[in-house]
């Protein structure tokens, strides 16, 4: 059930290092690729229909053909290794087990944009996953993969690894390109996008880290083949990042559209000690919620997520099993967003906070009957009103929450304590 | 609880004491190794400003914290006022404006973990180190601190020890675990 196309390399041994990487047939789709035209590397992609992996999902081939050709200042290629989206922890994966397909794809993507310097901005946090795409970078110059005159032809890359320092904002495309120009992660204004203004004012792709592994293997076998996995409009293989009470959480590479309930259900050995799931977060903890029916008859791919009413996102999927209080889950959740807001948007600045009180007001039993319809209010002047979708990935999950398991937060209306986890964790 | 009550400090530290940085008592320098990275840096970048989160870095890792006295010496290399690097140094969860202890113990509460026990978990910790978060035990050797998702939710409930991620936690764990550090402290 499983396909793996990004993660074949995974447990072979020291599958960070050059030597296994080429062993197995790694730099060949860079190869080919610096024998192709640029653009028809970028068509070749387009092609592909591979998508943003970050949480957009935004087409990857057209991303790079909004980059002007000819620019006045240098074009750049920001490598988005922020992983931060709760519940996901796939980049950590690609960085850890396998770096060079990172740096392959990397090399292969400002080929065809024309990008002669790339930046890797790594969560802070990262520690090992940092010492690998640092060792693979440098044993990538070494072998003259990045420098000057890749592998002997007329092409230049410059790759430099850039450590975050601690927030969630950097994420966003823009918040990581104040980032990286060393300043506070504050998303700006779009437009100008990225594309036309980006980072040091240079025309600028960001991709996520997964985006950038799959390049490798599109050129190296071929649109077409990538195209034969996943659907006809979700085209390929996406990483979920399983969590929660499941058996086997962890890693799983799978085709786009197969049913969330096989992936739960067989590949991670279901909900622990026989339980059953209660709800599920499919793409991270900003996209909303599923009950246990929706999950069950859905299928993982782009479309199917979005018919619904939830998303793809990052693929960071929580799995909240029955004795899981809903109201507290969403406590946490808001909590996270509460402290992650940058500040810049009153709505975001001041809805993250109000709903972070509200709900924990909820769950400590001091909550009033108003307060759902509050919630709702509240969420319903955060979604689109911002800067950036920080203040819609906290008010989505609110929204859902409120709407999908209402019972449960009418039940802790003046119950002086959560009425479920005194039945469950006896707290 | 009030609806516009403040922010509850013990769940952002960085409240409790907006933007306040603690001082090192003595004055600031680089190292000579620190110059000459801080030098090669400096060719990474079209701009000076954008070497601030890595001499920032560099200041962390030998002093564990970056103290007020490295505010202006980071501002005259970036070339920017005071004010931006205070800006950045308060913005960024990681970078530590007072002393920690050797073992930075940073507990994820994010929701995985907490789906798999991180509450009880902090408890354990609270109770063997005997000190609440965002303090230091009296020895120095343990700082512990509340953190969000550190993207290792397949090893909830998960801590991450100074660079290290450890996990999944039980309460025999963590035993192993502290012990094994005091064992190795300096």
């Amino acid at each position: 059930m499983e396909v793996k196309l990004l993660t074949a390399r995974f447990g072979t041994p020291e599958s960070w290092s050059i030597a296994s990487y080429e062993k197995s047939g790694g730099y060949q789709a860079l190869r080919k690729a610096l024998r192709m035209d640029p653009d028809a590397v970028t068509e070749e992609v387009k092609k592909s229909g591979l998508r943003g992996r970050g949480g957009a999902g935004f087409p990857t081939g057209m991303k790079w053909s909004f980059v002007p050709k000819e620019s006045k200042l240098p074009k750049y290629l920001c490598v988005n290794a922020d992983e931060s989206e709760p519940g996901t922890f796939k980049d950590r994966y690609l960085l850890e087990l396998d770096p060079h397909a990172i740096v392959e794809g990397i090399v292969i993507t400002c080929f065809a944009v024309g990008i002669h310097h790339a930046y890797i901005y790594i969560r802070g946090e990262f520690g090992l996953p940092y010492r690998r795409i640092q060792s693979a970078v440098e044993e990538a110059y070494s072998k003259g993969y990045l420098g000057k005159a890749i592998l002997g032809t007329g092409f230049d890359l410059e790759v430099t690894i850039h450590r975050g320092a601690g927030a969630y904002i950097c994420g966003e495309e823009t918040g990581l390109i104040e980032s990286l120009e060393g300043k506070k992660g504050q998303p700006r204004i779009k437009p100008p996008f990225p594309a036309v203004v980006g980072v040091f004012g240079g025309p600028t792709v960001v991709n996520n880290v997964e985006t950038i592994a799959a390049v490798p293997w599109i050129l190296g076998h071929g649109a077409d083949a990538y195209r034969k996995h996943g659907t006809e409009k979700s085209p390929g293989t996406k990483l979920f990042s399983v969590s929660g009470p499941v058996v086997r959480p962890g890693v799983y590479e799978i085709p786009l559209g197969l049913p969330l309930r096989s992936l739960v259900n067989d590949l991670c050995g279901g909900i622990r000690g026989g339980k059953r799931m209660k709800a599920n977060i499919p793409g991270g903890s900003s996209v909303p919620v599923l009950t246990a029916e929706e999950a069950l008859a859905v299928n993982l791919d782009y479309e199917s997520l979005a018919a619904a009413g939830t998303m793809l996102g990052s693929g960071g999927m929580i799995v909240i099993d029955e004795d899981t209080c809903m109201v507290w889950a969403l406590m946490i959740i808001e909590k996270f967003y509460a402290h992650e807001s940058c500040g810049q948007c009153t709505p975001c600045r001041e809805g993250t906070g109000w709903l972070k009180q509200l709900v924990a007001r909820l769950e400590n039993g001091g909550g009033s009957p108003g307060d759902m319809e509050k919630i709702l209010s509240i969420t319903r002047n955060m979604i689109g009103t911002t800067i950036c979708v920080l203040s819609d990935a906290a008010a989505m999950p609110a929204a859902s929450f409120v709407t999908k398991f209402r019972s449960e937060f009418d039940s802790h209306v003046g119950a002086g304590r959560c009425p479920i986890r005194r039945a469950t964790v006896g707290v | 609880m009030q609806p516009f009550e403040k922010p509850d400090p013990a769940h952002n530290p960085q409240l409790r004491e907006p933007c306040a940085i603690a001082k090192l008592g003595r004055p600031f320098a680089f190292t000579p190794t620190e110059e000459e990275r801080i030098d090669w840096l400096f060719t990474r970048y079209p701009t000076r400003h954008a070497a601030c989160l890595p001499i920032l870095w560099l200041i962390q890792k030998r002093l564990g914290w970056v103290p007020a006295e490295a505010i202006p010496a980071v501002a005259e290399k970036c070339g920017v006022p005071e004010s931006q690097i205070y800006a950045v140094v308060s913005f960024y969860t990681m970078f530590n404006r007072a002393p920690v202890g050797q073992y930075h113990l940073q507990i994820c509460t994010n929701l995985s973990c907490q789906l798999m026990g991180a509450e009880h978990m902090l408890d354990c910790l609270r109770r063997k180190l005997d000190i609440d978060l965002g303090q230091t035990t009296a020895d120095g050797l343990f700082t512990l601190s509340e953190v969000e998702c550190l993207a290792a939710c397949e090893m909830a409930p998960m801590i991450q020890v100074n660079e290290d991620f450890v996990g999944p936690l039980d309460e025999k764990g963590l035993d192993a675990l502290l012990s094994r550090l005091r064992s190795e402290a300096r």
